[in-house]
């Protein structure tokens, strides 16, 4: 008889699930008899079994649902919004007593009679708002799958038992690796590996849920609200058929239903306001999921009156969220992201729906919590749209594993903004009362050392150490200095003991490869530990990205490891971009290796040893003019040189070698590559815009190095110094340039259609002739 | 009344644990520390393919803290709660059966063992000290919450 009762609750449960979209998308097209049949089932379902299991009060409610939805199926009576609103009590009646059975407690006494009574009558009443759903209910059609019922704990000690197996089998190939191999061995061993990860996915993906699970519930809700507030309200569902890990649907079941509530609440006007703004009297609330890559994107979208950044900064600042000064520089993004902080609120005043004070702040913590984040975009007088993304699933978790006073840790990859090294040119670090301030390319993040946080003591200085920059808020970036950046790997995370997850710096433990438990970081815990308060330094930050620009002597580079496996930089201005073609789109043609990417075929340089065997990565050199490709192995590392060059004794493509961080590196002549594979196809229309040398690229970046090799010294115009020479690109040879000589350079190869002394600008000869004679004439 | 207990010795004292709760005596090798996790969390360790947080008794009950350089120690696991716990003894000693159940012990304790004490049984082997495993794990922060 139990059996029979949790079987009856069961059921009752999942139809209930799928039902709340079903009415109301009833209510909205009352003909609609496929819907109508679906609810009609329910309540006969229900009735059905609560006679053979004496449930009277269920009895009763459902048979008089069930009496008063034949009477519509017999088109005896319209399916008007009163009958609906009746029929949804009575729904929820029954799915409170249903689970108060499954709480196993007795069925409460009570009086159904006015219940029951609003399905019998048949008033007049005014037309109730209507909220229907557009969602993908023709799907609903089709025939289900075949599928059994399990229960969810059964599918959380497969899956357990699965993550032990994958770090039984690291452990297993640690030691397969320690003992000499039997090729037999690791045979049988790779195939056990290969069928072992088969079955996780597959497990994996018995964890997973459709998210119109989460769905079915929102038409009904925005009905009710709607219903409420007096509005009208129409909502678009979409992606319903998006899977992500169960245990996240629950995670993101109240975010989404709280910033739903937002948008019917605040978001969209009522019928009136809305008219006298000039748009439809029904507002139009959009739900989307999609899969992107490992993310689901969640989007929330209203055609509501949008989001008062302004209004909001007035708020903060009377709160005191942000100070006056700083709220005058906030940019119309990061106004917005002000919803997000404690205590704000844009509502005039606390409905029963929203504004309880349960605000943003807490759907953002909920969502940074499980790793995602949550995304604001709004226009005033035309709507919000609210962007959650968060990962598919929380188990398994891609991390870089890092280490401090030799001890290993993890850091999510996904909070990981970037990696660079303390001691780079184009970072610094300043101690500002003992706080830690690195600046990075220009932008000053706060900064944490691992070891401080961690109470460890690590011998290494501060300059020997690596930033990862971690961006754990969606927005707010901080340093954390680590001894050691160690290798990529995919973490069986499991939540930690009590103990360990208090002290709010570690998200969970797992194995890593080599069997030994490893610590999984929080980074919002660890900047909060550490001390960093993220969101006043970003702002602060922002200023003074402008003005940091290199300094005169500081050319960024990026140092990089060419095909044959030297080490060598690239002046980083000229890469116009990096890309990965395949093996095949390089073929030889028209005399020279040529390398399609996309819709464009470009000459390819840098082909000093083999391909590898399927990608190939290549940059894309510009200087404005023409394109070239370079093929490369692998980047190492963003750096910069200084003046101190050994230039190479003849030209060719490395104009010389330099020391960048402490090993000799081959500098690229970038002007060699133009010269010798971007030539031909030079005789486009000039595009260059900069008129000054010092603000010109090509010459900053391929002629100067030439002109240093030459024996000068480089000069701006700006500076007051009595030049003995001066180059200008053809297109700004109007203007004048105080010097005893100008050397005027040209990017077009014929001079036949010119008469006057410019050079080619790849003609090295008469480029270094002119040079020679420049300081001949000073001599 | 059969329950079965174990029992090892924690700084110097012979207690009784339920055997019941205890899946295994492992000996621990290496240890991974836990920076700023409470003193008792001696840090977590590998126990096939599984994370064990390791508790150190002495330091749970406030008797000093075991020494752990040496390498290897005996521990028995125990599951809470759906984590894992080594609980870090100084020997494990035998299983014995209860002849009575606990009873409260009059006579004052220290502080630490006051707290962790589900009472005094009866076995073969004269009366032994019941601790109660929850509380050593959740170490002098359950007082403090």
């Amino acid at each position: 008889m139990d059996d029979l009762i949790s079987e009856f609750i069961a059921e009752c449960r999942e139809m209930l699930e799928a039902l709340g979209g079903e009415v109301v998308a009833w209510e909205a097209a009352p003909e609609d008899r496929a819907r109508l049949d679906s609810i009609f089932r329910f309540v006969h379902t229900v009735k059905g079994n609560c006679g053979f299991f004496d449930f009277p009060r269920l009895e009763a409610l459902s048979h008089s649902a069930e009496d008063a939805l034949a009477e519509v199926r017999a088109g005896r009576r319209h399916a008007d919004p009163a009958l609906v609103s009746a029929v949804l009590a009575v729904i929820d009646r029954i799915a409170e007593m249903i689970a108060a059975l499954d709480a196993g407690e007795e069925l409460p006494a009570g009086d159904d009679s006015a219940l029951i009574h609003a399905l019998r009558q048949t008033p007049e009443a005014p037309p109730a708002p209507v909220a229907a759903t557009v969602a993908e209910a023709q799907a609903k059609t089709v025939a289900a799958p075949r599928t059994i019922r399990l229960s969810v704990e059964l599918l959380d000690r497969l899956m357990s038992g699965v993550s032990d197996m994958v770090l039984a089998r690291n452990e297993l190939a640690r030691r397969l690796r320690e003992t000499t191999g039997d090729v037999a061995v690791d045979g049988a061993f790779e195939r056990l590996s290969s069928i072992i990860a088969d079955m996780r996915d597959a497990i994996t993906r018995t964890r997973m849920q459709r998210i119109e699970n989460l769905f079915v519930a929102l038409p009904r809700m925005v009905r009710d609200l709607s219903a409420e507030l007096g509005k009208q309200v129409l909502v678009d569902i979409d992606g319903g058929d998006v899977e992500l890990d169960r245990e996240m649907i629950e995670m993101i079941r109240d975010p989404l239903t709280h910033i739903i509530r937002n948008s019917v609440d605040h978001g969209i006007e009522t019928p009136a306001e809305r008219l006298k703004a000039g748009k439809r009297e029904i507002g139009i609330l959009t739900v989307a999921a999609r899969q992107s890559g490992n993310q689901i994107l969640i989007d929330i979208h209203d055609d509501g009156r949008g989001i008062n950044g302004k209004k909001l900064v007035d708020k903060a600042v009377t709160a005191g969220v942000v100070e006056r000064s700083e709220a005058s520089a906030l940019s119309p993004r990061e106004q917005l992201a002000l919803i997000f902080e404690a205590g704000l609120s844009t509502a005039q005043e606390v409905t029963a729906i929203s504004g309880r004070g349960v605000g943003m702040d807490v759907v953002r913590s909920n969502i940074e919590r499980i790793g995602g984040i949550v995304e604001v975009d709004s226009t005033l007088g035309e709507g919000t749209r609210m962007t959650l993304r968060v990962p598919l699933t929380l188990t398994i978790i891609p991390a870089l594993t890092v280490s401090v006073a030799g001890q290993h840790f993890a850091i999510p990859r996904s909070a990981i903004d970037e990696i660079v090294r303390a001691n780079g040119n184009s970072v610094t670090l300043e101690k500002l009362g003992g706080a830690g301030v690195a600046t990075i390319r220009g932008r000053r993040v706060p900064q944490i050392a691992l070891a401080d946080v961690l109470g460890l003591e690590s011998n290494l200085s501060d300059d020997e150490r690596t930033f990862v920059v971690l961006r754990p808020a969606g927005s707010d970036v901080y340093a954390l200095a680590v001894d050691r950046i160690h290798d990529h790997e995919e973490l069986v995370v499991k939540p930690a003991a009590p103990a360990v997850m208090a002290t709010g710096l570690y998200a969970g433990t797992t194995l890593a490869d080599d069997g030994s438990p490893i610590l999984l970081f929080d980074p919002a815990g660890l900047a909060e530990v550490g001390g960093v308060k993220l969101e006043a330094h970003e702002r602060a930050a922002r200023i003074v990205e402008a003005p940091a620009a290199p300094a005169a002597c500081d050319t960024p580079v990026l140092l990089f490891r060419g095909l044959d496996g030297s080490r060598r930089a690239m002046r980083l201005a000229i890469v116009d971009r990096i890309e990965e073609v395949a093996s095949a789109a390089i073929k030889p043609g028209a005399g020279q290796l040529r390398v399609q990417v996309g819709e464009t075929i470009l000459p390819l340089a840098g082909v000093n040893g083999d391909f590898p065997a399927e990608k190939v990565r290549l940059f894309r050199l510009n200087d404005g003019v023409a394109e070239i490709g370079y093929a490369f192995r692998e980047v190492v590392d963003l750096s910069a040189i200084g003046q101190e060059v050994i230039q190479a004794e003849c030209p060719g493509e490395v104009s010389g070698v330099t020391l960048i961080a402490g090993e000799p590196a081959e500098i690229v002549d970038t002007h060699w590559l133009f010269a010798n594979f971007a030539g031909p196809q030079a005789n486009q229309p000039d595009q260059l815009v900069c008129r000054l040398p010092a603000d010109d690229p090509w010459i900053q970046n391929m002629l100067r190095p030439i002109v240093e090799a030459a024996g000068y010294r480089v000069v701006s115009d700006a500076d007051e110094v009595d030049a003995d020479i001066a180059i200008v690109s053809e297109p700004a040879a109007a203007k004048k340039t105080a010097a005893a000589r100008v050397i005027r350079v040209r990017a077009e190869p014929d001079p036949a259609s010119r008469k006057d002394d410019s050079i080619y600008r790849y003609d090295r000869a008469a480029l270094l002739t002119a040079l020679k004679a420049g300081a001949g004439g000073k001599g | 009344m059969s329950e079965l207990l174990l029992v090892v010795t924690i700084g110097g004292e012979r207690v009784a644990l339920p055997a019941a709760a205890v899946e295994s005596v492992v000996e621990l090798d290496a240890l991974i520390p836990v920076p700023r996790a409470p003193a008792h969390v001696a840090g977590l360790s590998a126990l096939r393919s599984r994370v064990l947080t390791v508790i150190d008794c002495m330091r749970s009950l406030e008797l000093g803290t075991t020494d752990c350089s040496d390498g290897i120690r005996e521990a028995a696991v125990v599951e809470l709660d759906g984590h894992h716990y080594a609980l870090i003894v100084d020997l494990v000693e035998d299983v014995v059966e209860a002849t009575s159940e606990p009873s409260p012990i009059r006579a004052a304790m220290g502080d630490g063992w006051e707290r962790v004490s589900k009472g005094m049984v009866e076995t073969e082997q004269g009366p032994l000290l019941l601790v109660d495993i929850g509380a050593i794990v959740s170490g002098t922060e359950r007082q403090a919450a």
